[in-house]
């Protein structure tokens, strides 16, 4: 048998019998509703995928900052210190308001 | 008033899925043409070219339109078409043993006088399928359209993204593969 003569021959066959472009029956149709159907999933798979990604950096910056308080060298001014400037802070305003009255 | 297929783009980008029905409905023939060359059982052939949709819906932000969309939707249906017949290779067992009685007799005719085989018959049809089959994914890509679809090397390695020397070392072993192939059915056949 010739190997060649019967490569050409069936390439021959195939390029003279090209397969069929039939499309079924409201193919394109079935297509839209699918993707109208994907792209409302997308958009909760897009918010669970960004929530996901957000979930490293949040615990990296929750530990960044409890290491920096836990070894941060201790502060000159002291606790009794903070608690008062904080309350003048937090009041300053209804000490204002009190005054304008 | 009829709109471009430029304007459906703009618009499928914008958000209205309705405007890739008229795209879709313009080039599923060609998909489906294309994807029939790489699968034979048509729930093969309708999952391939509805991937092939998918994809170019959700890749459209990624034509510029410097080239015909239909060129840069080729490139996706022969990929996704490559991807099947990587996912599918372990399916396809398929031997020279289990020749239809038209194939074998249009061998008959070949061996007895190969001017009198009609390449126009279904059988040659159906024997190149089989050889095909037998391919590896790579090598029946190629051989596909190199030798089937006449193109060149140049349009293969746009639309594979393989460069032009893979093309040719692959189309190279694809041919030796195919010889191959054709030895395997001469001799089971006739020895």
């Amino acid at each position: 048998m010739n190997l060649d003569q019967l490569q050409q021959k069936l390439m021959a066959a195939a390029r003279v019998q090209p397969p069929s472009d039939r499309v079924p029956y409201a193919f394109e149709k079935r297509i839209v509703a699918r993707l109208r159907v994907g792209a409302t999933a997308d958009l909760g798979a897009f918010w669970a995928r960004a929530l996901w990604r957000a979930a490293a950096p949040c615990v990296a910056i929750s530990l960044a900052l409890g290491a920096w308080t836990a070894f941060a060298p201790a502060s000159s001014v002291s606790d009794e210190d903070i608690a008062q400037v904080f309350e003048q802070t937090m009041l300053a305003t209804v000490d204002h308001s009190e005054e304008t009255w | 008033m009829e709109r471009t297929e430029a304007e459906l783009i703009a618009a499928v980008l914008k958000g209205d899925a309705a405007s890739f029905e008229p795209l879709v409905e313009q080039y599923s023939p060609r998909v489906f043409a294309t994807a029939r060359r790489y699968a034979r059982r048509e729930s093969e052939v309708e999952d391939i070219v509805q991937e092939v949709w998918l994809k170019a819906f959700n890749k459209l932000s990624s034509f510029r339109g410097d080239a015909p969309f239909e060129h840069w939707l080729m490139r996706l249906a022969v990929r996704t078409c490559y991807d099947f017949l990587r996912g599918h290779q372990r399916n396809r067992e398929t031997t020279f043993s289990e020749l239809s009685e038209p194939e074998t007799d249009w061998l008959d005719r070949f061996v007895a006088q190969p001017e009198s085989a009609d390449e126009h018959a279904d059988a040659a049809r159906q024997l190149i399928e089989r050889a095909l089959e037998q391919m590896s994914p790579a090598a029946r890509l190629v051989i596909t359209l190199l030798e089937i679809e006449d193109r060149s090397v140049k349009e293969i390695s746009e639309l594979t993204g393989w460069s032009g020397t893979l093309v040719k070392v692959r189309a190279f072993r694809a041919r030796a593969e195919m010889r191959k192939i054709l030895a395997r059915l001469a001799r089971d056949k006739y020895l």
